[in-house]
């Protein structure tokens, strides 16, 4: 496969996974918002999603910190390089640049989501509806995933793809658990009472996890269980070690594949350990956020390994 | 003007089951359709953009619903008269580059073939593989009466449409399926495996395994990438860009996600001039240093083969049907369109006195850019192109401006009939092979006789009937 293939299909991946979870960052928001105790933050949600999305250095610094405001930056902003409208310009994109790697089938997902999103009328989707506008893009995300699934080719192509998305989606669960962060007071006393709980649930719902956590934990809320399910639970589907796994295997599948292997496997293995091997009491006492900015430094070189390993960008 | 679908009210025989078939529908039916076709385009992202006219860069090129059909019979002259075109002009460009008989015979004039800037001096005594050096011609064909076809041009270098004649087909076949049910229509569906063929063929000299081939695109930006993306995929072969190919010692490369991966055959969307830029232009980011090394070693097969465009030359094309005779020994089946080479003083003069009835372009010009419709033009612009022209006469040639065949066509007032031409694509490898069909044109505003899709032309199915 073409290197410039490969990088492009990466690249795709991640953007629409990228547009997913900006969606996902605003539905916390918007949710963390309609709580009445939640002035008692010492942030504003918005402000904390703006945080945790790591645009918030583009964003006008005059600019209030509402929902309308934030929203339109995370949605329709052109010089926000990861608002949703850019993911999708840039998925599109790359696409397009290589046809002939992806299925008509994934195409037309990309192709209409970014037609419909270009539409005058969907400003004031988002603007009135958010979460109707939030649950739009998802359904993209689902639709493109869906059209991967079942149409592309299982080769090298798709290894890279996978990648893309779980690469990102790490990156995107991690950003999740911070705006709880970042939300959260940092007065013990406030832990475990009904406000923090809910903001926790929060993370849950934007997680899409709010009944597989049910099924798996069969008992109450706790910071301490919800934390485990998105980050050390190998069940879930948008858990670190879920998708430290899934690069672990989509690696290997390429290191059989070509039948070379290069320092980026260990890495992969590496990760995945530190994921299975670490308890959540663990992960508490040092700090989740310390945890979560490691992983996501650990996560950020292991992309530049695979670009590194592929002859991503040419020579 | 001759209208294809009927002549004194009476509907012609190949269109009578379509007629049939679109009164029984109604003009609701038929809105429908077209609207639904519009969306089918504009999903699969089949789009044309037009170079600086800004505005949409993926803009849809109109597509017409009525096909333009034609009968078993009248398919035969054109296959017969295509394939006879496509083996004198590779005859011809392989003679100007080795001995030149053409020319020493007196048939065609030394200066036109040499001092032309398609011609290139780099690939003079170089045998290309099977000699063949226009793999895919597009022969651009006219119409004025039941049996009088003429050929306006000819494309030697990297005809574009093919695409369209492949996914109108697809979209025809998805709106009416009972049409195909009933009619016998040719398939097109062949195209790509018998590109497939064709450019397998033709692997070089020093090609010991089956060839790798790919297409070579400037890239998402050009206008017909689409059509790039969309034969690589039919074809099942890479699409690279000049970025993925290099030249190590004596052979072609592409960079892959294993490390490098030899190739043999490279079809290539791209001008010669940008190829190479240690050989040609040296500002150009499209090409692959060393290129054309390997090509001259028997390394790597170039199609088009690089200097095949000094057959499509508009001044050279006069020539083609004493080339027809001169190599293969047989009369033209298809004729050419009376030319007036302005280069000679007696047909510039008469051209400057008729400008008001010819259609004149330049020898060097495409797309249907920088021509002048003499009907259709004011004073004004007659009198400013007879300048252009007086500046530099070897430049433009005229022609008379034919009454081109009409075909129905759906416009806001309804079904109307509408100028078409027609651009079957032949293919010229181990053998000569011409899919039955081809792109249909048409110049959807009442009167005009340009065609092209960068002029606001549309297209249309085009239906041959089989036996």
């Amino acid at each position: 496969m073409l290197s410039r293939t490969a990088e492009n299909l990466f690249w795709l991946s991640r953007y629409v996974e990228r547009a997913e979870n900006m969606a996902r960052l605003m539905e916390m928001g918007y949710r963390m918002a309609l709580m009445p105790a939640a002035a008692s933050g010492n942030r504003s949600e918005w402000e904390s999603v703006l945080s945790a999305s790591g645009c918030a250095a583009g964003y006008d610094p005059d600019a209030p910190l509402r929902q309308e405001e934030v929203a339109n930056f995370l949605i329709f902003n052109r010089d926000n390089s990861s608002s949703i409208l850019n993911c999708f310009e840039y998925a599109r994109a790359n696409a397009r640049a290589m046809r002939t790697a992806i299925t008509a089938e994934m195409w037309e997902a990309l192709n209409n989501a970014l037609m419909e999103l270009r539409r005058p009328s969907m400003h004031n989707l988002a603007k009135n509806e958010l979460p109707e506008f939030i649950d739009w893009v998802k359904k993209q995300g689902a639709l493109f995933r869906g059209a991967t699934d079942s149409t592309i080719l299982r080769n090298d192509g798709y290894d890279f793809i996978r990648l893309g998305t779980f690469i990102e989606r790490a990156d995107n669960t991690a950003r999740l658990l911070d705006v709880k962060y970042y939300v959260l007071l940092p007065e013990t006393s406030m832990v475990g009472d009904g406000v923090d709980n809910y903001q926790w649930t929060t993370v849950l719902r934007a997680a899409s996890s709010l009944r597989a956590f049910h099924w798996v934990y069969r008992d109450d809320y706790s910071p301490h269980r919800i934390a485990h399910f998105l980050i050390l639970n190998p069940f879930s589907p948008r858990s670190l070690a879920h998708c430290a796994e899934q690069i672990t295997q989509h690696l290997e599948r390429l290191a059989r594949h070509y039948g070379q292997r290069h320092s980026v496997h260990r890495q992969a293995v590496d990760m995945y350990s530190l994921l299975t091997q670490s308890d959540m009491d663990e992960i508490f006492s040092t700090g989740l956020h310390e945890f979560l900015t490691d992983f996501q430094g650990r996560n950020r070189l292991l992309s530049l390994a695979i670009a590194d390993a592929y002859h991503f960008g040419g020579q | 003007m001759f209208n294809e679908m009927s002549v004194d009210d009476q509907i012609r025989e190949p269109y009578r089951a379509l007629v049939d078939w679109m009164e029984a529908s109604g003009p609701e039916v038929l809105e429908q359709k077209r609207l639904e076709a519009e969306t089918l385009f504009r999903k699969i992202g089949i789009t044309f953009a037009v170079y600086g006219e800004g505005g949409d860069p993926e803009r849809l090129i109109p597509f017409d619903l009525i096909p333009r059909i034609f009968t078993s019979g009248e398919w035969r002259k054109l296959d017969r008269g295509v394939k006879q075109r496509a083996r004198a002009l590779n005859a011809f460009l392989y003679d100007v580059y080795h001995n030149a008989e053409i020319i020493k015979a007196g048939i065609v004039p030394a200066d036109l073939v040499f001092r032309n800037d398609a011609f290139e001096p780099a690939v003079i005594g170089i045998d290309p593989p099977r000699n063949v050096y226009s793999h895919i011609v597009g022969v651009d064909i006219v119409r004025t009466g039941p049996d009088d076809f003429y050929v306006l041009e000819d494309n030697c270098r990297t005809p574009s449409g093919v695409s369209y004649m492949l996914e109108n087909r697809e979209i025809m076949m998805r709106m009416f399926p009972d049409l195909f049910k009933s009619l016998r229509i040719e398939p097109v569906e062949s195209y790509p495996d018998m590109l497939l063929k064709t450019l397998k063929s033709i692997a070089p000299r020093k090609c010991d395994r089956e060839p790798n081939i790919v297409v070579l695109t400037p890239g998402a930006m050009n206008s017909a990438y689409y059509e790039h993306s969309f034969l690589a995929d039919q074809m099942g072969v890479e699409l690279v860009e000049g970025q993925d190919l290099f030249v190590h010692e004596d052979r072609v490369y592409m960079r892959t996600t294993r490390g490098p991966a030899r190739v043999d055959v490279i079809y290539r969307r791209i001008d010669d001039s940008y190829i190479d830029p240690l050989c040609f232009r040296p500002d150009s980011v499209l090409g692959i240093p060393g290129l054309m090394n390997v090509y001259r070693s028997g390394g790597v097969a170039i199609c088009s083969a690089p200097g095949a465009g000094v057959a499509d030359d508009k001044a050279v094309y006069t020539y083609v049907p004493d080339m027809i005779r001169f190599y293969l020994g047989q009369e033209p089946i298809l004729n050419n369109v009376p030319t007036w080479k302005c280069g000679k003083p007696d047909d510039l003069k008469y051209v400057l006195e008729h400008l008001g009835e010819l259609v004149v372009k330049e020898v060097h010009g495409s797309g249907g850019y920088g021509m002048l419709v003499g009907p259709a033009s004011t004073k004004e612009e007659q009198a400013a192109y007879a300048k252009r022209i007086e500046a530099d006469p070897g430049d433009f040639i005229a022609q008379p401006t034919l009454s081109l065949s009409a075909c129905p066509t759906f416009v806001e007032s309804g079904v109307a009939p509408r100028h078409v031409d027609f651009r079957p694509f032949c293919l010229v490898g181990d053998n000569v092979r011409l899919t039955p069909g081809g792109l249909t044109r048409v110049a959807m505003r009442e009167g005009s006789l340009v065609v092209n899709s960068s002029q606001g032309g549309g297209v249309k199915d085009t239906w041959i009937m089989s036996d």
